[in-house]
């Protein structure tokens, strides 16, 4: 057991390798495009909307699809009404405000470790980027929940309590409804990727160097 | 004399034709037979499948419906009315505050010849303009969103309002005319007997601002009491020109239909445009009911009078300018004058005589062509090949004759007595050919019966080939005058009229922002109506309280509209997505009057409906 525990101590000081460090660099460039590009796409189809409504969900904004000839946020607030559903307003949601700052901070830990170097401040950026990322997605899908499930019991037409899907289709009274991530999305799923590859990068060199040294 | 001996054959000719005609017309109501293979061919020539559109817009007049109607080209189905000089429900025109203002207490107008905006000659897709033959008004549809932004008139002076609206290459002018010669200022009683010498014609042009479109009343210039009829304006060689054609140059009275027809000839009317702003600049003129009116002998130079075959209805200047073509409607020929010659006989005097000091010019010096088209020739068109395309409505068919040779080279028979023709962009000065348009005054039963108030026909043709080929009936509402036809992806209209560009402060986009506010008898009420409410949906007023509301349809989707019908009080008016429109009205009776949306609107429409509590003073 202290063997292991030792073991672990040397592991979290090891030096990071140059190729790793590189690796961090990419990641934290790779993030950039959260604050540009939408984290979740929804989408409705029905007979009426057969070009489909939308919805963008970025880190910072909700955003509907606006052509001149519609404004589908408005759209989907004028329909969503009819069961009593909530608006659907940018103002509420924190999430809009301390999105983007947890993930500029972490941008700013990730450069740190990069900086110093060490296991142990790459595998903490890690660590706290995965427990953001699910919980996140526990937010989103509660978020979506509580739309679904408090519906004002005087709406005019009474539905089941629901909850739109956060990955997939979904038929949904005459809506079929799309939800999948976004570009956003998909950089901060390789932002991990590439931390995690950067940890494996770096650690089979401690283990390496771990086995010389049993020998 | 021979010409003269000519005409009256043709005049039994004519008149053999109307009789042997409706009794054939009579006898056989089948319709006409046509061949299985070119029915397939018609079928897939205008078959617009579900959820595709049209390649040509039709805006063609509804006469004294007082609409413009708008239909598709090939698939001819009507898509929907711009009412315009008369209040339509449907749309609650004429019922705001606004529209109603448009109207004055006009409850009808006779919707003539609709014309398209023109930049270097050809269609900018950006106004209509049509006259009201009936009380002299001119207006202008904006195509951004097909809707009346101005009503100019009735025009001072201007009596019988048929020989406009064509349009000046870049819109510089909008052409008008009296038909029936009154004595003026407006107002003025003279015996009837007087008619020759103390009623006035009047032909004039109506400025359009370039950037606007906001049609003011230009110059008049006073004419002798013809009936002035159609016109169309010059371009390229005859940029600079107006023409009109009129009948009755006898200055007859009582029943014109023989004491119009006595004189072989009567005239088109040319008009150097730019010489009368000339004489308007140079004071020439003398003031009538506040409008700049010439008088062609102070001003010389500025009008002609070309002789034409007798009773003439169109005159069109084909697209280089070149020639203008006169169709006098008792004959069977179609007269083109040669811009060229008209111009070199002005200026060499080749004058024939003159009509009240206004130079007539020697026919036979500005004539190039007398062509044969048939029987009743009314009005010309042009396509992209050179051919020129001229309506005959006692012969019921149109004849397709080439420029330049003259030679006839096609003719159709129509169903029945066509009057104007539209070839698409057929008015530019660059025509786009393939397809043609006759609007007929009559179609005899030529659709399920309905009994017997008929509706008129208009049948597509297609033009591309050596021959004319019929390729659908359509049944029209009164009554197609004339018709402009424009490739559809030159019209950008708005669905929605973004929530941005709403400027007006009693426009309220939010319901807390709405509510009823009263001083005094005045109460003014901010309405937003979404699906599917009205905020506020109850009105309290005191009888004899002067109710104002400003509804403001916040939908911001395309086709959502609302309607706002107020039972018993006589009031409808439809809001656009994202429009705010005004209703002004007088409580005055007692009582509890409910409003509901009109125009069906969502799930809960039904449901959209509210209360005008009307108290006892």
């Amino acid at each position: 057991m202290s063997s292991f525990l030792e073991k672990e101590t040397t592991f979290f000081e090891q030096p990071l390798m140059l190729k790793s460090r590189v690796l961090i660099l990419v990641a934290v460039l790779v993030l950039v495009p959260t604050f540009f590009f939408p984290l979740w796409n929804m989408s409705f189809y029905s007979n009426q909307y057969t070009d489909g409504l939308v919805m963008h969900i970025y880190s910072y904004q909700l955003e509907g699809g606006k052509t001149a000839n519609r404004d589908d946020l408005r759209e989907i607030n004028s329909l969503n009404h009819y069961i009593g559903m909530r608006p659907l307003l940018e103002s509420d949601f924190s999430e809009f405000t301390w999105v983007p700052l947890v993930i500029g901070l972490l941008m700013i830990l990730a450069l740190r470790a990069m900086v110093i170097g060490k296991m142990s401040n790459l595998v903490d950026v890690f660590v706290l980027f995965t427990y953001f990322g699910l919980f996140s997605l526990w937010s989103f899908y509660h978020r979506l929940y509580m739309y679904g499930h408090n519906l004002d019991p005087t709406a005019s037409i009474k539905v089941q309590p629901f909850t739109p899907p956060v990955f997939g289709s979904k038929q949904i009274a005459n809506f079929m409804v799309n939800s999948f991530p976004g570009f956003a999305s998909y950089a901060l799923i390789s932002f991990a990727v590439l931390l995690l590859l950067s940890i494996l990068l770096s650690a089979k060199r401690v283990r390496g160097k771990a086995d010389v040294r049993a020998t | 004399m021979k010409g003269n001996h000519k005409l009256k054959w043709f005049g039994l000719g004519i008149l053999c034709t109307l009789i042997i005609g409706g009794v054939l017309v009579s006898c056989s109501k089948k319709p006409r037979v046509t061949e299985r293979g070119d029915v397939a061919e018609a079928a897939v020539a205008t078959y617009v499948a579900p959820g595709d559109t049209d390649e040509y817009y039709l805006f063609y007049s509804g006469g004294h419906s007082g609409n413009v109607y708008v239909a598709g080209v090939p698939s001819m189905r009507h898509i929907s009315t711009i009412p315009v000089f008369a209040p339509y429900p449907a749309t609650g025109y004429g019922f705001d505050k606004d529209t109603k203002a448009m109207l004055g207490n006009y409850t009808w107008g006779d919707v003539h010849h609709p014309a398209l905006s023109e930049t270097k000659g050809d269609y900018d897709g950006r106004w209509l303009f049509v006259n009201d033959n009936a009380n002299n008004r001119l207006a202008r549809i904006d195509l951004r969103d097909f809707k009346v932004k101005q009503i100019l008139g009735p025009i001072p002076n201007i009596s019988g309002y048929h020989g406009g609206s064509f349009v000046t290459p870049n819109t510089e002018y909008v052409l008008a005319a009296s038909r029936f010669s009154v004595p003026l200022p407006k107002g003025t009683y003279e015996p009837i007997e007087n008619y020759a010498t103390k009623y006035k014609g009047i032909v004039a042009g109506v400025p359009i601002n370039p950037q606007t479109g906001e049609m003011t009343v230009g110059w008049q210039i006073l004419m002798p009491p013809f009936d002035f009829d159609l016109g169309d304006a010059g371009k390229g060689v005859s940029e600079g020109w107006a023409f009109w054609t009129c009948y009755n140059s006898e200055r007859a009275t009582g029943k014109l239909e023989v004491t119009s027809t006595q004189k072989d000839r009567d005239y088109v009317v040319a008009v150097n445009w730019r010489a009368a702003e000339q004489a308007v600049k140079e004071n020439k003129t003398k003031q009538i009911s506040g409008v700049n009116v010439i008088d062609p002998k102070a001003a010389p130079g500025v009008v002609y009078l070309i002789p034409a075959a007798k009773s003439p209805h169109g005159v069109d200047v084909s697209p280089d300018g070149k020639y203008i073509i006169a169709s006098g409607k008792l004959q069977s020929i179609t007269t083109v004058f040669n811009m060229e010659k008209i111009l070199s006989a002005i200026q060499n005097k080749a004058f024939s005589g003159d009509e009240d000091g206004i130079p007539v010019l020697n026919y036979d010096q500005v004539k190039e062509a007398e062509v044969n088209v048939g029987l009743g020739p009314l009005h010309t068109q042009f396509d992209d090949q050179g051919y020129a395309y001229t309506s005959l409505f006692v012969e019921s068919a149109v004849a397709k004759w080439k420029l330049g040779s003259w030679e006839i080279a096609d003719k159709i028979p129509i169903s029945y007595n066509i009057g104007h023709l539209s070839t698409a962009e057929g008015d530019t000065v660059h025509p786009a050919g393939k397809y043609l348009v006759a609007l007929n005054k009559l179609s005899h039963g030529r659709h399920m019966n309905v009994g017997p108030s008929q509706p008129e026909s208009s049948q597509l043709i297609g033009i591309s080939g050596e021959k004319m080929k019929l390729l659908y009936d359509a049944f029209t509402e009164p009554e197609p005058h004339y018709a402009q036809m424009i490739k559809a992806d030159k019209i950008k209209p708005v669905e929605v009229y973004p929530k941005e560009e709403m400027k007006n402060p009693n426009a309220v986009w939010d319901v807390k922002d709405t509510g009823v506010v009263k001083s005094g008898s005045d109460v003014l009420v901010k309405m937003i109506a979404v699906r599917s409410s009205f905020e506020p949906n109850k009105i309290e007023v005191t009888q004899g309280d002067h109710v104002t509301i400003y509804l403001t349809n916040i939908e911001q989707t395309t086709d959502e509209l609302h309607g706002f019908g107020l039972g018993e009080y006589n009031l409808n008016v439809v809001v656009d997505p994202g429009e705010m429109k005004v209703i002004d009205f007088v409580a005055d009776r007692t009582g509890v009057f409910p409003y509901y949306c009109t125009n069906f609107c969502s799930a809960l429409h039904q449901e959209m409906q509210g209360y005008l509590l009307v108290k006892p003073k």
